[in-house]
């Protein structure tokens, strides 16, 4: 590890354990009663106590994240292909890809849930719709980024349509994807939490924001800032993942996943 | 040229010059000009004919028309009038694509590589694109690598090389498909003078070892002082030719020629025809 990424890493974990430090001394030396604001240390034990429950409630959340994020992305890429083939295609769609992004997700999920007998599946489009645009948006944009002057190269060479999209418009684009896929993963678990906050759904099986939702009911505070602490931690690994996935994938060639001076 | 065309083009190249005199054109451009829909006349007629082996400079200040030219000559455009045709074949207007191969390569004004392909990979892209078998196209690559000097540069990311030796990478890649024409569109505007000069150098190099028919656009006087064997000077608002200026030393071309008084009497002939084109359109304007 070099100096730089040490710092990456060293320095955001100061901060964390400095904030963390202070928030244990303020409730302690202020008596803050635990139902109001938890220590980090019974939220810690609260985590460990109850891992049983929240960690097959993270499962449930993470499984709709990821198939959200998974047809967000064959979506996103199939309308983006669309989109470019044609100019009228895009005219006549675009305003309802912007719609979509527009329309607040709350606003739809009763519809959607109503709509939809799987609960699984109603969560499923429900976070695909909220993560879907940033991938069309990036995708679009990248597959028409092309260098003008290889444009004319492969016209020269008599490239044929095919050729030209696998061999230009998809690597040219795939800097703008990974910025898109940063973007909608993250959009991909609000949407999956969102969505289940709105269908409240019951019994087995249930995710991270029910388990929110019923600690708020019994009044039951630790266990809803472990709920909240895993849902962050997972919006965070989840980018990550995506950072290590784009550099995998640009890191040989991209201004962006190289570094300047070597 | 790939084998499996050879047989079904012969015949039609056989009968052709039966009919017709021998040709030594390598591209005939007769009334070409061209119109952009807005009514700008980025360039008035104009006629050229380049014989095989010639070395012609396309030179003049921006605006001239003279990338204009070489696009329409690529058939990158398409003339608004006139005709183009290169080696005796069809003019490119009635060419389909694919039906004929007019041996003819484009170097941008930028290297243009992929940036995400290696040197070689991108050296094979035109050999790829002809679906030209992996071997055959492996060894070309090679050869054209090596005739650039960038042999040892095979495997490196063109943002790990300088400019000049991206473009060199973009000559071979020009070079792949053993070209008889060559088009270059202001390649080494963008690099130093020491660079630049040192690529004139093997370009001239290029040229005579493989007999070819260059027309290079430039707006540097020198440059095309040193590299021509023939300068089309051209003029602009509206674009146009205005004076054609043979350049036949009697020196070889070296860095003693850079500083000859023979280089500098080319060079002012030059001058004084682009002085006089912009002379002219003042007095027009006046």
């Amino acid at each position: 590890m070099t100096g730089i990424q040490a710092q990456r890493f060293w320095l955001p974990m100061l901060v964390a354990t400095l904030l963390i430090g202070l928030w244990q001394w303020w409730v302690t030396a202020f008596d803050v009663p635990q139902y109001l604001v938890p220590s980090p240390l019974v939220v810690a034990q609260t985590l460990v106590n109850d891992w049983a429950l929240l960690g097959s409630a993270l499962v449930v959340t993470l499984k709709v994240t990821f198939l959200a994020l998974v047809c967000s992305v064959l979506l996103g890429v199939l309308i983006a292909f669309a989109f470019v083939q044609s100019p009228w295609i895009e005219t006549a769609f675009f305003p309802y890809a912007v719609l979509l992004q527009v329309t607040p997700i709350v606003a739809i999920a009763p519809l959607i849930i109503i709509w939809v007998k799987s609960p699984t599946a109603s969560l499923v489009i429900c976070a695909t719709l909220v993560a879907l645009f940033p991938i069309i948006a990036n995708t679009t944009l990248g597959l028409r980024s092309v260098n003008r002057g290889l444009q004319s190269l492969f016209r020269l060479n008599r490239a044929t349509r095919w050729q030209t999209l696998v061999r230009l418009r998809i690597p040219s684009a795939l800097p703008y994807f990974f910025g898109g896929l940063r973007i909608s993963s993250g959009l991909a678990l609000i949407g999956a939490v969102v969505a289940e906050f709105v269908a409240g759904t019951g019994g087995t099986g249930t995710g991270l924001a029910y388990q929110i939702l019923q600690a708020g009911y019994q009044l039951n505070i630790p266990r809803m800032f472990a709920a909240l602490v895993l849902i962050t931690g997972a919006g965070v690994v989840l980018f990550a993942l995506m950072g290590v996935l784009s550099k995998w994938a640009l890191g040989s060639w991209h201004e962006s996943e190289t570094r300047p001076f070597e | 040229m790939p084998s499996s065309v050879a047989p079904s083009l012969l015949p039609l190249k056989a009968s052709g010059q039966n009919m017709a005199p021998i040709n030594t054109s390598a591209v005939s451009i007769q009334r070409v000009e061209k119109t952009y829909p807005n009514g700008t006349r980025a360039l008035l007629p104009v006629d050229l004919n380049i014989q095989r082996g010639e070395f012609v400079t396309l030179l003049g200040p921006s605006g001239c028309g003279k990338s204009t030219l070489l696009n329409m000559v690529a058939g990158l455009l398409a003339p608004s009038c006139g005709s183009i045709s290169i080696s005796g074949e069809l003019p490119l207007a009635n060419a389909k694509p694919r039906a004929n191969h007019q041996r003819l390569s484009f170097v941008f004004q930028e290297a243009t590589l992929m940036p995400w392909a290696r040197v070689a990979a991108n050296v094979r892209l035109p050999l790829d694109l002809q679906s030209v078998p992996r071997a055959e196209a492996e060894q070309r690559v090679g050869e054209a690598l090596k005739l650039v000097g960038l042999d040892k540069f095979a495997d490196a990311y063109p943002r790990e090389l300088s400019g000049g030796m991206q473009m060199r990478a973009s000559i071979a890649r020009s070079l792949v498909t053993d070209p008889s024409l060559l088009l270059m569109d202001e390649p080494f505007g963008a690099l130093d003078e020491i660079t630049r000069n040192r690529l004139d150098d093997e370009l001239l190099a290029l040229w005579r070892a493989k007999n070819l028919t260059v027309i290079f656009v430039t707006h540097s006087i020198h440059e095309a002082v040193y590299l021509s064997s023939r300068v089309i000077v051209m003029a602009a608002r509206p674009g146009r030719v205005v004076d054609e200026v043979m350049i036949s030393p009697t020196i070889a071309r070296d860095e003693a020629f850079r500083v000859s008084t023979e280089f500098a009497a080319f060079a002012k002939q030059l001058q004084d025809a682009l002085l006089r084109a912009s002379v002219s359109i003042e007095d027009a304007l006046a």
